[in-house]
């Protein structure tokens, strides 16, 4: 079985986000594989130890975000495809569906596997996109994920508990913690992801244009704070006070 | 005049709250308000969409929209689309209406605006505010292109009544013959019959200061005296201690409550983003540099654990 696991290079998400003039995010300090991703690469590593088959990277992002990829390539994923491409900066998440959707076409693979949303953007747009342009089904929020004969099973994730959603294969599934602790890349793994294959390509190597754009940010602020309120160490009268406060806004 | 559309999801015959909401954010633009229903039980959603102000409710109770995901209701939105014409339509920010947004939006080559918080009329145009990078940044997106897609996130407004009657229109299914593909083929709801947490008016949520799930019983314990549900952070959700539907943050649900109990919770942004909007914040953390106690309008630097169960014996004795 061929499966396609898509990776992005984000910012460190417990660092602090910086911006540039043009508002759009600095890709240039530390930076770290998705933390979202990482479980969709063991949920890959998962079902090829389960069924044989190899497991592709497919990353977009400037030339040198190519951290992501090693980090993958070291956990155990064979080999990568990395989109990258001046012409991508600030790309939206149609025109990242777009390319990426290029590029996993030329692999053809039974299953794609991506984060329901990446952990900077938050978005989730890019998973149903791709999949649209893919022309597959899509089966998202998976915590737990099976595959037998041409088929693949999921448990999804609901407001209220989970549905078992089947499809046969191609499909694209969205994967969340669920599916288990991504594994650590040994030493070996690390060694070994040195000599796996990266290749590079350009969207004109896609044949990918670049259209409109969905939206203009217009400004970017900080998120607004809630007032401090008050803060007291527990002196033996915290019950009696919180007590009183729910009494105060009649929550008891 | 803009003619603006909610896409008002049915999940297991019920309106998912949500339409309510994007209702009210619809009025407030200034144009036609409409639905789209799709599902078995729509037909039943037209009275309470009406009543929020939609002018028109669009239906179709074909089965394959509730056995199948995204697709059967992707293609019968694009030729809904397409025939009228909207400058705008407005999802949930919800599991099942994501993946149909992100279909449509890609089958009309219009990317969309989603996980927003906000969507306002300027300019001859809407604005949304999106907040990223976990919680820490919004930005004030101007939608371009048409139709506009915004996915708004739930709990962004209070819905309300208009007192509005709509017209139902029975549309046509569209479902193309390769759509029938993600089947839905069993249901297990874990959440109980307790009280629901998007729902609930006071919430006690959980985090990795309650030092195993064995003690999650007592927050259960404390939010039946206080008539709550119980929450918990993505931490401990992802350590498997509780189901992801108790989940609270960017990556679970969004709540606000008149009030919100945080147990053992450090605050990190993708917890908060989902819980700031709570009226109030009640927050217990040993460590005193945590973030949520910043945010909370009682911080108490205290050991969650103990004084969950004390508290559960007060909230008795005071409604004794």
């Amino acid at each position: 079985m061929k499966i396609v696991v898509t990776v992005k290079q984000i910012p460190d998400p417990n660092g602090t986000p910086k911006l540039g003039s043009d508002n759009r995010l600095l890709r240039d300090g530390e930076v770290v594989l998705d933390p979202g991703d990482e479980y969709g690469v063991e949920a890959a590593l998962q079902l090829k130890e389960a069924t044989g088959g190899e497991v592709i990277l497919v990353s977009m992002g400037p030339a040198k975000a190519s951290d992501a990829i090693r980090k993958g390539l070291s956990m155990g994923a064979d080999r990568a495809i990395h989109v990258s491409d001046e012409e991508l900066a600030g790309a939206d998440a149609l025109l990242t569906a777009q390319c990426l959707a290029a590029a996993i076409k030329t692999e053809g693979p039974d299953l794609v596997i991506c984060a329901p949303e990446s952990t900077d953007g938050s978005t989730g747009a890019v998973p149903p996109m791709l999949a649209e342009l893919l022309g597959i089904p899509a089966l998202t929020f998976a915590k737990k994920v099976s595959f037998e004969g041409t088929k693949v099973t999921i448990q999804r994730q609901t407001d209220d508990g989970y549905q078992t959603v089947e499809s046969e294969a191609p499909a694209l599934i969205t994967v969340t913690a669920g599916v288990g602790e991504p594994r650590y890349a040994s030493l070996k793994g690390i060694m070994a992801a040195r000599s796996k294959e990266v290749k590079k390509l350009t969207i004109a190597e896609l044949g990918v244009t670049k259209g409109s754009p969905a939206e203009h940010v217009l400004e970017v602020t900080d998120a607004e704070q809630r007032a401090p309120g008050e803060i007291f160490e527990d002196d033996g009268t915290a019950v009696e006070r919180i007590i009183a406060f729910l009494a105060k806004v009649k929550a008891v | 005049m803009a003619r603006i559309w909610i896409y008002a999801e049915i999940n297991q015959g019920k309106l998912h709250p949500i339409s309510l909401e994007l209702l009210a954010f619809a009025r407030s633009l200034g144009g036609e308000v409409e639905a789209v229903a799709l599902g078995p039980g729509a037909g039943a959603a037209v009275e309470v969409l009406g009543k929020h102000g939609a002018s028109k409710v669009l239906v179709n109770e074909d089965q394959a929209f509730a056995d199948f995901l995204a697709e059967p209701a992707t293609d019968t939105l694009e030729a809904l689309v397409r025939a009228q014409s909207p400058d705008l339509v407005i999802f949930g920010f919800t599991y099942d209406s994501r993946g149909v947004a992100g279909r449509l939006s890609a089958r009309f080559g219009v990317g969309q605006v989603a996980n927003a918080v906000d969507i306002q009329a300027e300019d001859g145009g809407y604005v949304a505010r999106v907040p990223y990078f976990g919680g820490a940044k919004v930005a004030r997106m101007k939608v371009l292109n048409k139709p506009g897609i915004v996915l708004i996130r739930p709990k962004s407004i209070e819905a309300s009544e208009t007192g509005g009657t709509a017209i139902l229109e029975n549309v046509e299914a569209t479902i193309g013959a390769g759509s029938r593909r993600a089947k839905i083929i069993d249901r297990v709801v874990e959440a109980g019959d307790k009280v629901k947490l998007e729902d609930a008016r006071i919430v006690v949520s959980g985090g990795r200061g309650m030092q195993g799930p064995e003690n999650f019983a007592l927050l259960e314990a404390l939010a039946d005296s206080l008539g709550a549900a119980v929450g918990a952070s993505r931490a401990v959700v992802d350590a498997g201690w509780v189901p992801y539907s108790m989940q609270v943050g960017q990556t679970g649900k969004s709540v606000r409550p008149n009030v919100y109990l945080a147990f053992g919770i450090s605050g990190a942004m993708q917890h908060t983003v989902g819980m700031k909007s709570s009226k109030y914040i009640i927050a217990i953390n040993k460590d005193a540099e945590a973030p949520i106690l910043k945010m909370a309008d009682l911080g108490i630097v205290g050991d969650a654990v103990k004084l969950a169960p004390q508290l559960t014996v007060a909230v008795k004795a005071k409604k004794d």
